[in-house]
């Protein structure tokens, strides 16, 4: 390496390559894309929340001047899918379209393909649905209890983690600490799901080559990821799929799920037409996945000096209907779930819990957010049942460099104390000196 | 139910389009004629990324029938400026990161552009409340109406600069 090279990147403004684009709105996105001949899809869903399908019948929308085609499950070469397959997650749980049964409302059953839009609108709202209505669940706990209705296909509403039944983390010994502690905290935490709201829905364009290939112009997140799991879904050897992508207007980890690419590429083979399928922005905001709710307890043994010996969380992750990114999410949730503070004892039980809401899924930190929120309340919680300052009990505990974390990696870059310290002359907050004095690369307290 | 032609003009030059039944300004800008800077994020009123100018009026796309166009002058983002001739609002946006995704920009950029035509020296009150119908779910509002500020300064002082 030559030093005497300067810097040209670091320190300097530097243009964005697409921002001229942005700015004049001549950058292409998914929604921009048209072909000659292009068809558009439209998706039946379920008007009802947990359903038995007893019938699905397309004749009067195969009277809708326009109509293409229709497709179902059986359509569909490899119906049964889990994204984080390939990743090794099991089992394959969501039906591309709907075979038997529809757990949420919004799930996808038929998929309707039209010369317009608007025909293709008309013809999936004349598609008679024939349904049972099933007893449904929607809350986490209610879910766990014996007697709740069954969402999944195995049996129970819990994903299973190396055969437990949550994931587990375990360091120390909680449970004593919090029995020889002066005093318990205990709190109970509760999210609702956020929806991402990108101003740009998602959606894609699949396009028949004449080489057999399938070109899917898209606005995933994760092209790779979207890529593969439409060449098992479709049974295609992946070269004979090629994504293009990149440009998403909004993301956010809503575009991460593989929700529109493997039946718009299916279409387009059927019909041997360039297919379109965007999301509407009711579809948007009330079909695709969200960051998941969740309600958290945590439980703190806490000495009469202030020092947390102790930390138990138990957390419900409202998974919705279908796995997609929350066994993942899950696993996160319990490695932060203590919070970026060093506490010698440490239990958490993370439920990854199935209901019939619509399925939730990757966002921003996700689980990492949930287990902040709550970690934060209960902090606040804990300074004031014991009558500390909220700054000082954040900094005692705060991680340092040196430090084991509950999931045993020793911290190297911790630069919390530092930020907390910030945030406080930010906020006009006098610290102590001693709290001032304070550093990453040292701790002067809580050392037992 | 039968289509009619409809002219108009758009971005200065005169053009002619199809309007068939309860076909928006939007979707004739989009699917007809090109204009593909005219987004549409939610075609129901709420978002403000189709925003356009109506005889410099700023309107939403998605909720004007086309057929009202008919005889009037209508500016997309497209007539503003260009990759390497940007407008002031154009070029503040870009230079100070007032564009994430780039998916609200364009009607962000033309309200703006609207707003600084009615009242050269806005308030950050007033870029705020000329906002309110335009949602961006990336930056921020506050380095747009950052952007704004440092355009309509840029503006006032060639305007004011001796020829």
């Amino acid at each position: 390496m030559n030093h005497a090279k300067p810097f040209n990147v670091i320190g300097r403004a530097h243009e964005r390559r697409d921002g001229r684009g942005h700015v004049t709105g001549t950058t292409v996105y998914v929604d921009d894309i048209g072909f000659p001949r292009m068809c558009y899809l439209k998706m039946v869903r379920n008007p009802l929340v947990h359903a038995r399908i007893r019938g699905i019948d397309f004749s009067e929308a195969e009277q809708v001047p326009g109509f293409v085609t229709a497709l179902t499950a059986r359509d569909v070469p490899k119906n049964v899918y889990t994204i984080l397959c390939l990743i090794g997650v099991e089992p394959d749980d969501e039906p591309v379209l709907a075979e038997d049964r529809v757990r949420y409302r919004g799930e996808q059953i038929a998929a309707v393909v039209a010369e317009t839009e608007a025909a293709a609108a008309e013809a999936a709202a004349k598609v008679r649905l024939d349904l049972e209505e099933l007893p449904h669940v929607l809350d986490v706990e209610e879910a766990l209890a014996p007697g709740a209705p069954v969402v999944t296909h195995w049996g129970t509403n819990h994903f299973v983690y190396e055969g437990h039944h949550c994931r587990r983390l375990r360091y120390g010994d909680a449970e004593s600490a919090r029995e020889r502690a002066d005093h318990v905290v205990s709190g109970r935490y509760q999210m609702s799901p956020i929806e991402h709201a990108p101003v740009e829905t998602t959606g894609c364009v699949a396009k028949p080559e004449a080489d057999g290939r399938v070109t899917v112009y898209t606005n995933t997140q994760a092209i790779y990821f979207s890529l593969d799991n439409t060449a098992l879904i479709l049974g295609l050897p992946p070269h004979r799929l090629h994504f293009v992508g990149g440009t998403v207007g909004g993301g956010f980890g809503g575009k991460v799920d593989v929700m529109v690419e493997p039946i718009a590429a299916l279409a387009a083979m059927r019909t041997g037409r360039p297919v379109k399928y965007m999301y509407t922005r009711p579809e948007e905001m009330r079909i695709s996945s969200t960051r998941s709710a969740a309600r958290i307890y945590i439980r703190d043994g806490v000495m009469a000096d202030g020092t947390i010996v102790s930390r138990e969380v138990t957390t419900y992750h409202d998974a919705g209907a279908y796995s997609r990114h929350s066994p993942y999410g899950c696993t996160k949730h319990a490695a932060n779930a203590a919070g970026p503070y060093t506490i010698p004892n440490v239990s958490v039980d993370v439920h990854c819990v199935y209901t019939n809401r619509q399925p939730s899924s990757a966002m921003r930190g996700f689980g990492v957010t949930e287990a902040s929120f709550a970690v934060e309340m209960q902090m606040d919680r804990v300074a004031r049942e014991l009558d500390l300052d909220p700054w000082e009990l954040r900094l005692h505990h705060a991680y340092r460099n040196g430090d084991e974390r509950p999931y045993r990696k020793r911290t190297e870059d911790a630069s919390l104390v530092e930020a907390i310290q910030a945030a406080a002359t930010l906020a006009g907050v006098e610290l102590a000196p001693e709290l001032h004095a304070m550093s990453s690369n040292d701790r002067d307290w809580g050392a037992e | 139910m039968t289509a009619r032609a409809v002219s108009f003009e758009l971005n200065g030059a005169p053009v002619a389009a199809l309007a068939r039944p309860l076909e928006t300004l939007q979707s004739v800008l989009r699917d007809q004629l090109g204009m593909t800077g005219t987004k549409a994020g939610c075609r129901q009123g709420g978002c403000g990324s189709c925003t356009v100018r109506l005889d410099g009026e700023p309107v939403l796309a998605c909720l004007v029938p086309v057929e009202h166009v008919e005889g009037h002058a209508v500016t997309t983002i497209e007539g503003l400026g260009s990759a390497d001739a940007l407008s002031p609002v154009q070029a503040t946006f870009h230079e100070r990161f007032a564009v994430q995704c780039g998916f609200c920009s364009p009607g962000m950029i033309t309200i703006a552009t609207a707003l600084l035509e009615r009242n050269p020296a806005p308030t950050r009150a007033e870029i705020a409340e000329a906002l309110a119908g335009n949602v961006c779910r990336c930056t921020g509002i506050v380095p747009i109406v950052d952007a704004i500020e440092a355009a309509a300064s840029r503006m006032r002082e060639r305007e004011g600069a001796p020829a």
